[in-house]
């Protein structure tokens, strides 16, 4: 019984490793080469462990401790202390919700718009394509401090335009304060960090989209399909791997915001975010101990939403923006469109 | 020949330039770490430069803008051992927590002497930490009661005697007027707090020596309702104006010089600010005329009030390479004349009380003795290396202003503050 018990897949695998060839051995052409590359990327590699790794050690070293930057002297080791308090004050749950609920809306929104945007620049006249790719590309020039101070007059209760360009809108009146309360706050936070990185996704989108075999969409053309099924069935699962790409380095900049947020309201009206905790704890209270623990939780997020989004979402990093990655997956999918 | 002259001239610059236009190489140069002003305090390092006659020279680095920016600055350098800090201006209620740890080089007690001779008592008490002075007085700052006349006078107030915060508040209320206060949540929220509590003779710390531990605050108290029910009073009733959740002291001033001005309490910078927007047409020409102004409101009816003491007091850093020219050059910079040329040019009243004697500051600043006794009856913010916990969570807990409640606001600032100071919370 128990023999025959196994699991067809997992007997083809286990067939399957077995027949995997040995590690054919390096050529010393080979080895030179690898050697080199070594020489050529090692440099390179020493500087980002002693700006990246070094300072990330440092952090999680320092979450360690109770650490008061102008009390050297009471400086003292309390080992996850640090987390424990995060974990059980209800202020930190609510900062991780409001950074997730700005996360989750803005990248949702940005790609929709995106998309838009990308479709406009695909299909543009040859003539236009460049004066409208630089057009949409603008916001995403502009240093996101500037872009913020911009929207943060532009929406101000004594400085800006907006209540009284849009008076006529139910709820906007010229005594309307957009900092002073959550949802208009967040709104303004989220709409300004909407502006300026949806061109970003536009960008990544477009390659995604310039991928997308013209001959595929024709077949399907034939076939009778309306516009939406040709985007719903052919265009967009052609691109899977541009958007997830796409999604996946926006999640992760939108989760660590903090300029726009500084700016404009800096965290009042309930909208701070996991990015500012950890400043204001390190750098405004000057608690390095708490502000570590912050930080490092801030990075252990980020690389779990790295994780979920290769592992389980199967993103391919290399495919989206690769143009032979994009090939192979360009004949693989035609083989599924002919099907 | 000629490229080879031109190399020697190039060479004589760079030298120049290098050895600090002209002076000789050896002069210890000390770096003052100055808050953003008019012009003064560089001005100030030149004079004292030059009457230095080559004993030293003064450059200045400036600091951010915000007091709790500069603090930041000033900690990081200073906990790190930074040795260019010879000079620095310090907001006096960040003074205790860099005192503490030994940060600040001890103020010799011949300079000491000579240099608090004449120093007004809030200013004073504003530079000493532990009972020892550790800082040096440069200027003093403080709020006054800023009125339009025309407001009062309808309300048939004699601005002459003391008024009470009820008082203002019910003439702004029924002249549909707004009040100036400052209802941003940053540090002004703790000044006015504050202010609020000394007024009735009740300091917000129980012990100030008290460590983070043991530390406590007296908001749940009498004292601590009745200033939480001038806070939700404005606010409920929106007496100052629809955007009082970001008016700071810039905002609280245009808001004045407005149509619907009635009371502000501010600074006395508003007052050449004021002066200057008459002269370039951006206010009425004949505004500066409707402008009274009198002590700091009182609390309670016969109650001295304590008006907020601000001001930048002149520290050295305990990594100095020269701490003995640091303060002799201090001297120099805080000498009665200085500080009453820095009140005429900058608009920063001095801490000398000579100095308000000086013709130009009575020509200038016609307020100049409401200021003197302001400062005279001012209460310094609460003084522990803790400030910044308390500030913060007294921002956090009174603002919005519209949120006081004055039967649960005081209890829970108390409580809030504990749980932060004991590590219990987050900030």
């Amino acid at each position: 019984m128990t023999t025959t018990a196994e699991n067809p897949a997992n007997a083809e695998d286990r067939r399957r490793r077995d027949r995997r060839p040995a590690r054919p051995k390096k050529s010393d052409r080979a080895k030179a080469e690898a050697r080199l590359g070594w020489m050529l990327a090692g440099p390179a590699f020493v500087v980002m462990l002693a700006v990246t790794a070094y300072p990330i050690a440092q952090a999680i070293f320092d979450s360690l401790f109770s650490y008061r930057l102008t009390a050297p002297d009471e400086r003292s080791f309390i080992f996850l202390d640090n987390y424990l308090l995060l974990f059980t004050d209800g202020t930190f749950w609510r900062i991780f919700g409001v950074t997730l609920l700005i996360t989750v809306i803005t990248v949702a929104v940005e790609l929709v718009l995106g998309f838009g945007l990308a479709i406009v620049m695909h299909k543009a006249l040859k003539s236009l394509r460049g004066l409208l790719r630089t057009s949409i590309l603008v916001p995403y020039g502009i240093i996101t401090v500037v872009s913020a101070f911009a929207w943060y007059y532009m929406f101000h209760i004594n400085s800006g335009f907006v209540n009284q360009w849009f008076s006529w809108v139910p709820g906007i009146d010229s005594d309307l304060d957009w900092f002073a309360n959550f949802w208009t706050a967040i709104t303004v936070i989220m709409a300004s960090e909407i502006w300026k990185t949806t061109p970003f996704i536009a960008l990544l989108l477009l390659a995604g989209l310039a991928q997308v075999p013209d001959e595929l969409v024709e077949a399907a053309r034939v076939d009778g399909a309306t516009r939406w099924q040709q985007y719903s069935r052919v265009i967009i699962p052609n691109m899977k791997a541009a958007i997830m790409v796409a999604l996946l380095f926006r999640a992760l900049d939108a989760f660590r915001i903090f300029d726009n947020v500084f700016i404009m309201t800096g965290g009042d009206a309930n909208t701070e975010v996991l990015a500012l905790l950890a400043y204001r704890q390190s750098i405004s209270r000057l608690e390095i101990g708490l502000g570590s623990a912050v930080s490092v939780v801030l990075f252990i997020s980020v690389l779990l939403m790295v994780f979920v989004a290769i592992k389980l979402f199967k993103v391919d990093l290399a495919s989206g923006t690769d143009a032979s990655g994009g090939g192979k997956k360009k004949k693989a999918t035609r083989k599924e469109g002919q099907s | 020949m000629v490229k080879a002259r031109v190399a020697g001239a190039a060479v004589t610059a760079a030298a120049l330039l290098l050895t600090g236009c002209g002076q000789d190489d050896d002069t210890p140069v000390l770096t003052w770490y100055i808050n953003p002003d008019d012009g003064g305090q560089a001005a100030l390092a030149q004079q004292c430069t030059e009457e230095a006659d080559g004993a030293y020279q003064i450059q200045t680095s400036l600091l951010p803008n915000d007091a709790p920016d500069q603090r930041e600055q000033l900690a990081r350098r200073l906990a790190a051992g930074d040795s260019s800090l010879d000079i620095m201006s310090l907001d006096p209620p960040f003074i205790p927590e860099l005192s503490e740890p030994g940060f600040l080089a001890p103020v010799p007690d011949d300079v000491a002497e000579r240099t608090t001779a004449d120093t007004l008592e809030g200013a004073l008490a504003g530079a000493m930490w532990d009972d020892e002075l550790v800082t040096v007085p440069f200027w003093a700052n403080t709020q006054i009661l800023w009125y339009r006349e025309s407001v009062a006078e309808e309300a048939g107030l004699d601005m002459d005697q003391p008024v009470t915060w009820e008082e203002i508040m019910d003439v702004a209320a029924e002249q549909d007027k707004y009040l100036g206060i400052q209802g941003i949540r940053a540090e002004s929220m703790t000044v006015w707090v504050n202010a609020l509590m000394e007024s009735q003779d009740e300091p917000v710390l129980v012990d100030p020596s008290a460590d983070a531990e043991d530390l406590e605050t007296n908001f749940d108290s009498q004292a601590g309702e009745a200033s939480a029910e001038i806070l939700s009073r404005i606010g409920e009733e929106g007496l100052a104006g629809p955007g009082i959740a970001s008016m700071d002291e810039n905002q609280a001033m245009l808001l004045f010089q407005g149509d619907n001005g009635s009371f502000m309490v501010n600074w006395p910078f508003i007052w050449p600010a004021t002066l200057a927007a008459a002269e370039e047409g951006t206010v009425d020409a004949d505004l500066p005329d409707d402008i009274g102004w009198a002590l700091y409101p009182q609390v309670a009816e016969g109650t001295e009030a304590s008006a907020p003491l601000g001001g930048i007091n002149l520290a050295v850093g305990a990594e100095s390479d020269y701490p003995d020219l640091a303060y002799e050059a201090i001297e120099c910079i805080v000498t009665p004349e200085n500080q009453a040329e820095y009140f005429v040019t900058n608009g920063n009243p001095p801490s000398s009380e000579s100095a308000f004697d000086d013709d130009r500051v009575v020509d200038e600043f016609p307020m100049a003795d409401t200021i003197r006794e302001a400062l005279d009856s001012s209460a310094p913010r609460p003084q522990t290396p803790y400030y910044n916990e308390i500030s913060e969570s007294v921002q956090e807990n009174f603002t919005p202003l519209s949120g006081v409640d004055p039967e649960t606001t005081p209890a829970q600032t108390d409580s809030y503050i504990m749980e932060v100071l004991r590590g219990e919370r987050l900030l």
